[in-house]
């Protein structure tokens, strides 16, 4: 195992692509957990396709792609936030919209510029060559920031999560903690979707959150179980990855899934137990 | 002292008015029951008092004591709470947030609000249980704890009791008459349940898209639409 574990660390690619996939990891995790509360789920899916779109239109323009991503996903962040607030397109059909239209932008300037190649699969599936040493630098900047900002506003994210109306009505500014949200979410999907690809970064987002509330029945120890299970997660499944020679998101996702099995069976012995 | 004050107040939704021509003062240390039909514009009401939708019409005066941050709403409980993994003391803590303004954590302070209201509503021995596992009433009781840190003046209710069962109903209307004459906390609550209103409220508020009634509860059971109410109410 040890020596697994040794030769892996050799590559210097597979080194940027744990140190990174572990941070947006955690971050994913916590923002899961309000977001999963909250009944948000899908805006990961949705982000992402969002994200495969500005990727490949800027790739297609010889753009770093990182930089075009972030501010397109973010302003989508914002708009499905608001659109599923006031109009009469609802939320899950809002993301729709928005995906779909997206998806279908990217997969036409995939055709027109390059052809389908590997480079759509490894959009769609993700890569762990994907990241080159400029993006780590950002990835890791980025990464440590939205962690800092959601301890920051921990409180407020609890209770913007908790109730809505009541936190409006005692004078938060639940608007801007939900924009606070949305914000920090799309920087980790596009951080995330380069090594997950676009159709499994979600899984980073959900998995860990309703692993951990299986067992845990506390907001905090719903947190801290659920980073600890993401980190756990992403290393078991780039080391199978490794061995095995998998894909390495779909790798990390049936980690997860493992693990979102052992705290099910956990949870209704527990529950067994009491009764 | 007049602590809020209506005039003239409508509220609807894209043209339809659900109240109309609303006039009534809160004054403070009041105990005033909203009773009314379904979508008489009850709950409307109280949103506009809680300034989470603005009248159409009319004016709601607040007296310049009272800050936004220093009213205690219990609301109406939302679905995502019947799964929401957090303590009893979470819950009732994040009731201090609006004191914390910039501040991202709690102090002491707050911390001893908080596990003040905790022993006042009885949850003690249940302080660090899962909110999702307590039974309705223990749930309206850790949601009233969690108002009660964010006011000492003012608390809204909306429908407390709905699907509790009586004896948790009892309690908790106990409860609040206990705050209400015992902490001066001035009470504004919503209610469907007519007999309780009149038992415990001090004035009564019956409206049905225009206002019908505004006053003591004396004078609510004296006219003839109490009067007319009750008799229906007790032939149901």
């Amino acid at each position: 195992m040890f020596n697994i574990l040794k030769e892996m660390f050799s590559y210097p690619f597979l080194v940027r692509a744990v140190v990174v996939g572990l941070l947006v990891s955690v971050c994913a995790s916590l923002l899961g957990i309000s977001l999963v509360l909250k009944r948000y789920s899908m805006i990961g899916d949705g982000l992402s396709h969002v994200g495969f779109g500005a990727l490949t239109v800027a790739t297609a323009m010889n753009a770093a792609p990182l930089t075009v991503a972030i501010p397109v996903v973010v302003l989508a962040a914002f708009l499905l936030l608001n659109i599923s607030k006031n109009s009469k397109i609802k939320g899950d059909a809002a993301i729709a919209l928005i995906s779909t239209s997206a998806l279908a932008i990217g997969v036409i300037t995939v055709s027109v510029t390059t052809g389908m190649t590997t480079d759509v699969c490894n959009y769609m599936f993700g890569s762990i060559l994907a990241m080159s040493k400029s993006d780590v630098k950002l990835s890791i900047v980025l990464s440590i920031i939205v962690f800092f900002l959601f301890l920051i506003f921990y409180n407020k994210i609890f209770a913007v999560t908790f109730d809505e109306t009541f936190a409006k009505a005692t004078g938060i500014k639940v608007h801007l903690y939900n924009m606070l949200i949305a914000f920090l979410t799309a920087i980790t999907i596009v951080l995330g979707m380069r090594l997950m690809g676009a159709l499994l970064i979600s899984s980073l987002i959900i998995f860990p959150a309703l692993t951990s509330m299986r067992v845990c029945k506390k907001f905090k120890t719903v947190i801290i179980s659920s980073a600890i299970i993401s980190i756990i997660c992403y290393f078991c499944g780039v080391v199978m990855s490794y061995v095995y020679a998998t894909p390495t998101g779909a790798s990390v996702v049936v980690v997860n899934i493992i693990m979102f099995m052992i705290f099910s069976i956990v949870g209704l012995l527990r529950k067994r137990g009491n009764l | 002292m007049k602590l809020i004050t209506c005039e003239d107040v409508s509220f609807a939704y894209e043209n339809n008015t659900v109240i109309r021509d609303l006039n009534f003062a809160v004054n403070s240390g009041d105990y005033l029951c909203v009773i009314g039909e379904n979508g008489s514009g009850k709950s409307t009401l109280i949103k506009g008092l809680l300034k989470l939708k603005a009248p159409c019409k009319g004016n709601i005066i607040m007296d310049i004591s009272l800050k936004s941050t220093e009213i205690g709403y219990l609301p109406q409980q939302a679905d995502i709470q019947k799964d929401f993994p957090a303590s009893v003391y979470e819950v009732v803590l994040s009731g201090c947030l609006n004191q914390c303004g910039i501040r991202p954590f709690y102090k002491n302070r707050e911390r001893a609000i908080a596990n003040e209201n905790i022993n006042r509503m009885g949850l003690k021995n249940i302080k660090n249980h899962c909110f999702r596992d307590l039974s309705g009433g223990q749930q309206q009781r850790v949601l009233l704890a969690r108002a009660l840190c964010a006011t000492k003046k003012l608390l809204l209710l909306d429908e407390p009791v709905a699907g509790l069962d009586p004896v948790a109903a009892k309690d908790l209307y106990q409860l609040i008459n206990d705050l209400n004459k015992d902490e001066k906390i001035t009470i504004i609550m919503v209610s469907h349940d007519i007999h309780s209103a009149v038992e415990f409220a001090s004035h009564i508020l019956y409206i049905k898209e225009e206002h019908l009634f505004y006053g003591t509860t004396k004078e609510y059971l004296n006219s003839d639409i109490g009067d007319d109410f009750l008799r229906r109410m007790d032939y149901v």
